[in-house]
């Protein structure tokens, strides 16, 4: 048996299959993934999200940190409340993981990482913080909510307290609040509107009851999966780790390289990966075969290869569609190797889906 | 609780065969089989003609989640095979004994199927493999 989460009883309640997860037990769905997966696009769904590490950074000199701890620049945060999505890169260049940090005060930052990350992490941030007298404080006692869809926040304000329904229908998109011990913010990883919602964990079932008295579904992990692969947003542990770097891995985005003299833990190594040139890239592929894309399939490109990173059949397009790291000279086309026959694939810029609509041509 | 129904065979990898009048034998998965799979979007099936082993693997259905090999539950030629799971794989999820056969093929031997579980086998093989 797992860890369970404050929802586990409720996850049992609703019909939710359990698999493990990063040590974890959560539902992988609860009946169908794909109603699941489609109900988030058209309207709304609610994933527990509690297993993922919520770590607060607390001293004087936290943003100072955060500028050298992270591969994006926390000065991009300037209003409180303001999120920002970044690598957190070892001196190689490699990914430790990808977070979202929040600035809510010069003094205090809450950064969101993955469950599965959740030890190197946390001793890593513990390493680097020392020489800036940052507190480095793992938050328990909490669930994550994410609740997704068109309709999420419509279907989410009204089951808030008056005090949280007073900022939270005016968040701006990554903007997020507290309100006492919740923190409401307007993130998420399904390319739809929507709420990620921090709690106590002694209020999280109630809050879950509500929700769903409200007409919003549990929606399993692995929805969760196939909403984020649409929404073009990379899987740690899947599209990158620790052996490649952001500039592999489609999330030189994510990079700030200005202003020049800001030194970043991995700075040096990526930004000779730069100047040299890197020899692999992560591309979207659509199957244009009938099919299905897995992960770690072979893709063929001229005389290259490469690999699939994420892959499954997209509900919203009813097409097979992955993220695949194959070698830069790769163009439109490539072939994959799926039970031993070359089926056809074009080479596509994720998102494939964003706000329920296909942003790419079929 | 799974629907095992009584007049098929089960094998247990989770294929179910049923024995037709004229001696061909009708090849799918069980519902057990679907509802772990979770919701079809791919099926491909094997062709007709095709002769196989007892055993050896002739189709794959795929679920959003993962892909799975169906083996032949006997030795045989393939006949006949589902082409409508083509366009509507789901068809699997919502009728696995009935509309989401796989493939029909013609036994080697009769008396190929005594070697598969009844239906009564299978509820205890399931129970047992879900502890």
């Amino acid at each position: 048996m797992g860890q369970k989460t404050p929802l586990y009883d409720e996850h049992v309640a609703d019909g939710g299959k359990l698999v493990d997860f990063a040590g974890w037990d959560m539902p992988i769905n609860y009946g169908s993934q794909i109603e699941e997966h489609n109900n988030v696009r058209n309207d709304a769904g609610m994933f527990d999200v509690s297993h993922m590490t919520v770590v607060d950074l607390t001293g004087d000199r936290t943003r100072e940190f955060l500028r050298y701890l992270l591969a994006n620049n926390v000065d991009r945060l300037k209003d409180s409340g303001k999120a920002l999505y970044s690598c957190m890169l070892n001196e190689d260049g490699g990914v430790i993981d990808d977070l979202i940090v929040y600035f809510i005060r010069d003094d205090f930052f809450r950064m969101v990482v993955n469950a599965g990350t959740r030890d190197k992490d946390l001793a890593w941030l513990q390493q680097q913080s020392a020489a800036f007298d940052v507190a480095v404080t793992e938050r328990t006692g909490l669930a994550m909510v994410a609740v997704q869809g068109p309709n999420a926040r419509n279907k989410t304000l009204p089951l808030l307290s008056d005090a949280a329904r007073a900022f939270a229908g005016d968040l701006k998109p990554f903007f997020g609040d507290f309100d006492g011990d919740w923190f409401i913010a307007r993130t998420g990883y399904t390319g739809e509107d929507g709420f990620e919602i921090i709690l106590p964990e002694d209020e999280a079932p109630a809050f879950w009851s509500k929700l769903r008295a409200a007409g919003v579904r549990p929606t399993g992990l692995g929805a969760r999966d196939t909403l984020r692969l649409e929404a073009g947003m990379n899987l740690y542990g899947s599209d990158m780790d620790e052996t490649v770097s952001p500039l592999e891995s489609a999330l030189g985005w994510t990079v700030a390289w200005e202003p020049a003299d800001r030194d970043f833990i991995g700075r040096k190594a990526i930004e000779a990966q730069r100047k040299a040139g890197t020899q692999q890239k992560l591309v979207g592929l659509l199957l244009e075969d009938r099919g299905v894309l897995r992960n770690h399939q072979k893709v063929v490109a001229g005389d290259g290869e490469g690999e699939i990173t994420s892959g499954s059949f997209s509900p919203t397009l009813q097409r097979a569609i992955a993220f695949a790291r194959v070698p830069k000279e790769t163009g439109e086309t490539c072939q994959v190797d799926i039970r031993g026959k070359l089926l056809n694939a074009r080479v596509v810029k994720p998102p494939f889906v964003r706000n329920g609509e296909a942003q790419i041509d079929l | 609780m799974s629907n095992i129904p009584v007049e098929l065979k089960y094998a247990r990898t989770h294929e179910w065969a049923r024995m037709n009048d004229d001696g061909s034998v009708t090849v799918g998965i069980s519902d057990s089989a679907q509802d772990q799979l979770g919701d079809m979007v791919f099926v491909e099936v094997p062709e007709v003609g095709q002769t196989v082993d007892a055993g050896e693997a002739c189709a794959v259905v795929e679920s959003v989640k993962a892909a799975s090999d169906v083996y032949s539950p006997v030795a045989g030629e393939i006949v006949e095979v589902n082409d409508g799971l083509a366009d509507s794989p789901e068809t699997v999820n919502q009728d696995a004994y009935g509309g989401g056969w796989l493939f029909r093929m013609k036994p080697g031997s009769a008396g190929d199927l005594d070697a598969m579980m009844n239906s009564e086998a299978y509820a205890g093989f399931l129970e047992a493999e879900d502890h």
